[in-house]
């Protein structure tokens, strides 16, 4: 166990390349909305790393930072967010240094987005072929119209979408379908890393199932590592092989997907999961107490404790930083 | 017991008049009795589409049929008389998915709860009015000190929520529809709330019908459920039966495919589910899952199948149980369950203090 690839707070080697199998790797990471009121600390401390070939998701509820993650992966915040501190290493490069124009070549190219909400994330007056040689062009990528084609109906295929999607407009497509056109696009350039901000949140469970296979299938053709970010804990324990838990702007565990249903670390993740209605138990279906903090004004210590039925002193007094209480399970509790 | 309110093979049709085929048919042929005096939740379930929304609005009386009749006590909801609207309006309440729209962001929270309360004559003081709010929304787990004088944007959307459950509480209804009360709200929130409209249905021992399309939640708080695609019932009964053992292959295909928050409960391998068709469903001459169906036969593109009694507590619309006797349309209630819930809680009962 040389290297560890789940968070580890050593700092990546001096000359800035990294051992560890970790495609990506996330250290510190804090964003901070400026608001009127005052700083909203939407990210606060995150760090983890994605493993070659691995579906990391990352789970959290309204509020929990998890959308605000994944846009500052691809350093896509805007004001009044801001990136505070942290690194975010790829091919031993941390994207946090780049120039905006290094970044915004290496987004698509090799850290690709499948935004929330296809509906809207598609030019709605562009055919789909236009807006896929868009992305393309935009990334140096020339060709002309037959090969362009060809590659299209590839990538479309490999999305299970017929060649006639290219010359339709987004709103000739049902949801998934454009969902799926999504999914073809970020995989059009062969990308190292796929993050998948809630990839399906507005479609219906049988369409659900459809693109997420479909993304497993694009995800295996490229060999890339796909983080999915969202709130369906089915759909977690479904897709990915290793799950992030956030709660009020932190990652307050981190484990196998099957550790983390199995025994769960954090007293969160615990109520978390008996909070999902099930369809094999009657009655197996309980609330969390409470509510969330609001992120203007955390609580102190740890800021789950306000609703933690096992809250000691300490809890109230110091926030727990996330340690590995179990082979590749992490957890920020004191109790755990 | 009389039915309270009820439905009689209602269609309800958009766009274009009956016999114009750009028309969409958002419902068709829809029967339900809601019976009086009996706690129970019938879950009405189905994907986007699938006209349950529609419905909610045909059961409201804010849309009329285009075929068929909703009736409230025996009264057909398009022909009330101003008395009889009033009445209705007060003993049928609704909870509308989105608590955010349904409350004017320049009154503070207390406004949705005293209007109704004057409205109503409700309170014969202020200070019984009070009282009467107080123990409303301390009955659906929210402290009134922390909520009264609040305005909307201060309290979160499960907060929300459940003042709009404490406000149909407040009412005494005889009937709640509830139409995806819980499709905004965090995971861990839905159980609290949902656990408060179960609750009502027991201290005051009256029918909701709760309208979703999360199947998982369905299971968890009715007894009975009514499963539609495009329109169409196409499966109904006690919910044990639909959910663990589906027999129409809509039903098989919307279970297999909900993502099990469990790692033991996994998608079925295998291949992929059948496409989706695009397309809006308006021909009436075929079973509306026939182009999707691993089962269609050729009768099935050419006729709708009836729902047809599988079981005592189960019906089906699928010819693959041709062999089962038809179902009159009035007698769909007489498919569900009729335990019916637990009497009502003693009134000394503890209120769980968390908000």
């Amino acid at each position: 166990m040389a290297v560890r690839s789940t968070p580890s707070h050593e700092p990546p080697r001096g000359d800035g390349r990294l051992v560890s199998p970790d495609v990506l790797r996330v250290n510190d990471l804090s964003v901070h909305y400026h608001t009127p009121g005052g700083a909203v600390r939407a990210a606060d401390g995150i760090t983890f790393g994605v493993r070659a070939q691995e579906r990391l998701g990352i789970a959290g509820e309204s509020g929990s930072g998890k959308s605000t993650l994944a846009l500052a992966l691809l350093r896509l915040i805007k004001a009044p967010g801001r990136i505070e501190a942290g690194e975010v290493w790829l091919d031993g490069r941390d994207l946090m240094t780049l120039s905006d124009e290094e970044m915004r070549r290496l987004r698509l190219a090799r850290i690709a987005l499948v935004p929330q909400g296809s509906m809207n994330s598609l030019n709605p007056v562009l055919r789909i072929r236009d807006q896929v040689a868009d992305a393309l062009r935009d990334h140096g990528v020339e060709i002309t119209g037959r090969q362009h084609d060809e590659r299209l109906r590839d990538l479309l295929a490999r999305v299970g979408l017929g060649p006639a999607v290219a010359g339709m407009f987004p709103h000739q497509l049902s949801g998934g379908m454009k969902q799926r056109a999504c999914i073809a696009i970020a995989m059009s350039l062969s990308p190292k890393v796929i993050v998948a901000d809630e990839p399906t949140s507005a479609l219906d469970v049988v369409v659900q199932r459809q693109v997420m296979d479909t993304l497993a299938v694009a995800q295996a053709d490229l060999g890339a590592s796909v983080i999915l970010v969202g709130h369906d804990m089915g759909l977690m324990a479904q897709f990915v092989d290793r799950l992030g838990v956030m709660y009020a702007g932190r990652l307050v565990e981190i484990s196998r997907v099957r550790d983390v249903f199995s025994e769960p670390l954090h007293p969160y993740t615990r109520m978390l999961i008996a909070s999902l209605p099930s369809l094999d138990r009657k009655g197996a279906f309980r609330g969390i107490p409470g509510l969330p903090p609001p992120l203007r004004n955390l609580p102190a210590g740890c800021a789950f404790h306000p609703r933690c039925p096992l809250a000691v002193d300490r809890c109230r007094r110091e926030t727990p930083a996330l340690r590995e209480t179990r082979p590749d399970g992490w957890a920020a509790c004191h109790l755990a | 017991m009389a039915a309270l309110l009820e439905a009689r093979h209602v269609t309800k049709t958009f766009g274009g008049g009956l016999l114009d085929r750009t028309h969409t048919v958002a419902l068709r042929g829809f029967s339900l009795a809601l019976v009086e005096g009996r706690a129970s939740v019938t879950a009405v379930v189905g994907e986007s589409g699938s006209g349950k929304t529609t419905l909610a609005r045909l059961l409201l009386g804010l849309l009329a049929p285009t075929a068929g009749q909703v009736s409230y006590r025996g009264q057909d909801l398009t022909a009330m008389s101003r008395a009889q609207r009033r009445t209705f309006r007060r003993e049928v309440q609704a909870i509308f998915q989105d608590p955010y729209e349904v409350y004017n962001p320049f009154y503070r929270v207390d406004h949705v709860l005293s209007v109704p309360v004057h409205k109503f004559g409700l309170a014969g003081s202020r200070a019984q009015a009070r009282r009467l709010i107080e123990d409303a929304l301390r009955a659906v787990g929210l402290r009134p000190e922390e909520t009264l004088g609040r305005f909307p944007h201060q309290l979160s959307g499960g907060q929300r929520q459940r003042v709009m459950v404490a406000r149909a509480l407040l009412l005494r209804p005889r009937v709640i529809l509830a139409d995806e009360p819980v499709s905004m709200v965090d995971a861990s929130l839905r159980a609290t709330i949902l656990g408060a409209l179960r609750q009502m249905t027991v201290d005051l021992q009256i029918p909701v019908v709760y309208i979703t399309h999360d199947l998982a939640t369905a299971y968890q708080v009715a007894e009975n459920i009514v499963v539609l695609y495009r329109g169409a019932v196409v499966e109904a009964g006690d919910v044990e039966l639909v959910v663990k053992t589906p027999r129409h292959p809509y039903t098989r295909l919307l279970i297999g495919s909900i993502p099990a928050p469990s790692v033991e409960r996994t998608w079925a391998t295998g291949g992929p589910p059948a496409q989706p068709s695009p397309r809006l469903a308006s021909a009436a001459d075929g079973c509306p899952f026939e182009d999707r169906c691993p089962d269609a036969m050729p009768t099935c593109r050419t006729s709708v199948p009836p729902l047809l009694r599988t079981e005592t507590h189960r019906a089906v619309a699928c010819f693959l149980y041709r062999d089962a006797p038809v179902l009159p349309p009035q007698e769909m209630v007489a498919t569900f369950t009729q335990a019916g819930l637990p009497p009502a809680r003693p009134p000394d009962r503890p209120c769980r203090p968390h908000g």
